[in-house]
């Protein structure tokens, strides 16, 4: 399975704006690359990162061929209550890796 | 930049490289980390916006996996990876019984047919970058130190004599870039002064990890020359070379170049 990194911190404030990173292993192979013999490499690229948080969706992004390999997302959230993040990347050949991580909120 | 697209512009700089190499002197000394826009310095310095880390975490898996015949993994002889903290920084070296130096990915492909009982890894396979970086993490922010084996001397100076010596059909010599013309612009491309402390890389124009191999391919090839063979002699005469010229700078491994 894919590696995916995520870091974001462990707790935090309530109200508190909060940074989450991710980076994850993919060729993101645009489709548009001939091979070796000339004829088209198929398409295999993540289309689809979703972050939930407590079952709130907080980030989705849609990705395209345009999106360099092993794609790093950030973007910030706001640090509502103790509970878990869930992120999913999804894409071409089947291609999902899903992960969580817990924060506690004081 | 690619540098095989750079014909016109190597012909202009040509003409102005005429003056013999100089050696640089230690104080001179540049990463080519410093040569890079803040914000390609600041993936490389993130653990976490540094695709290379992908690979170190896959060395990580495999150093714990259990190969060959001998059914033995790299830790069940070595013990934790951290136990390589400093065995990067004096590759290229002798090892064992090898009648030749051997760089750190040979090293561990010995240990892969000798320990483990297995198929060597091809070079450039995703398994043996993964473990050259895990091991090479080790080292980080540790000086590049070679090991003082007089044996290695006359494969130093074979290095020197390929630095400087000019080849390809462009005439040129490793030095004349990157001694004579480092810091200069050759298109959009800094010339680095080549130290080998980052490596293995994560190049963007790579999209992947790739070795210090692969990057001298790359200059072979933009120099108009005949690359050798992946693990030929003169790779590893070359690599030694260039380690004896970063002596005592801090490896940044795995580093990001453009
Ligand atoms: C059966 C035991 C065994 C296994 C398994 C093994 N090694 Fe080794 N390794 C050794 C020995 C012994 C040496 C010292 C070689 C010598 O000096 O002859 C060594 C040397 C090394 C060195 C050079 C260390 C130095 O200080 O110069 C590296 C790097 C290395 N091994 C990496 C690996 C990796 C990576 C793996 C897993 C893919 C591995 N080894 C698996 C026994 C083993
Ligand atoms: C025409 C000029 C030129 C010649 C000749 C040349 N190189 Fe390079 N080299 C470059 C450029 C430019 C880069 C950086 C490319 C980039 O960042 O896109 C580079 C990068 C490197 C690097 C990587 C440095 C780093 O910080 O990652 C090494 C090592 C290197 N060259 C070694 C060599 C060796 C050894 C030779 C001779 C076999 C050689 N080069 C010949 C222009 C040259």
């Amino acid at each position: 399975m894919a590696n995916a990194l995520i870091r974001m911190p462990k707790t935090a404030k309530r109200g508190e704006v909060i940074e989450i990173k991710t980076l994850i292993q993919h060729p993101m192979e645009t489709g548009y690359r001939a091979g070796m013999n000339g004829t088209l490499i198929p398409r295999n690229i993540i289309e689809d990162f979703v972050c939930t948080y407590n079952g709130v969706e907080v980030c989705r992004m849609k990705l395209s061929s345009a999106i360099a390999a092993n794609p790093f997302i950030s973007f910030f959230t706001t640090a509502t209550e103790t509970g878990v993040l869930f992120f999913r990347w999804t894409g071409d050949e089947g291609f999902k890796v899903e992960e969580t991580v817990s924060i506690s909120v004081a | 930049m690619s540098l095989g697209s750079a014909g016109h512009v190597l012909l202009g700089l040509l003409v102005s490289l005429t003056a013999p190499a100089l050696a640089q002197a230690p104080g001179e000394r540049r990463s080519g980390y410093h040569d890079m826009s803040p914000s390609l310095q600041a993936m490389q310095d993130d653990e976490i916006a540094n695709p290379g880390m992908l690979w170190v975490l896959d060395g990580e898996a495999m150093w714990n996996r259990k190969q060959g015949a001998a059914a033995k993994s790299c830790a069940d002889c070595h013990g934790a990876v951290s136990t390589m903290a400093g065995v990067a920084a004096r590759y290229p070296a002798f090892s064992g019984a090898n009648p030749r130096p051997v760089d750190l990915a040979q090293r561990i492909n010995l240990c892969r047919t000798d320990n483990q009982k297995a198929d060597a890894y091809p070079y450039e396979s995703k398994e043996l970058l993964s473990l050259t970086a895990v091991v090479t993490r080790q080292s980080k922010d540790l000086p590049i130190a070679p090991p003082a084996d007089p044996r290695l001397a006359p494969f130093v100076a074979a290095g020197a004599d390929l630095f400087t010596q000019r080849q390809g059909q462009l005439n040129l010599s490793c030095a004349q870039c990157h001694e004579d013309n480092a810091g200069r612009k050759l298109a959009a491309a800094t010339i680095p002064q080549a130290h080998p402390i980052g490596y293995p890389i994560y190049r963007l124009e790579w999209q992947s990890l790739g070795s210090l191999q692969r990057r001298l391919r790359n200059c072979l090839i933009g120099m108009r020359a005949e690359p050798y063979a992946y693990g030929a002699d003169e790779y590893v005469a070359l690599e030694l070379y260039l380690a004896s010229r970063a002596r005592g700078m801090p490896i940044e491994a795995p580093g990001v170049r453009p």
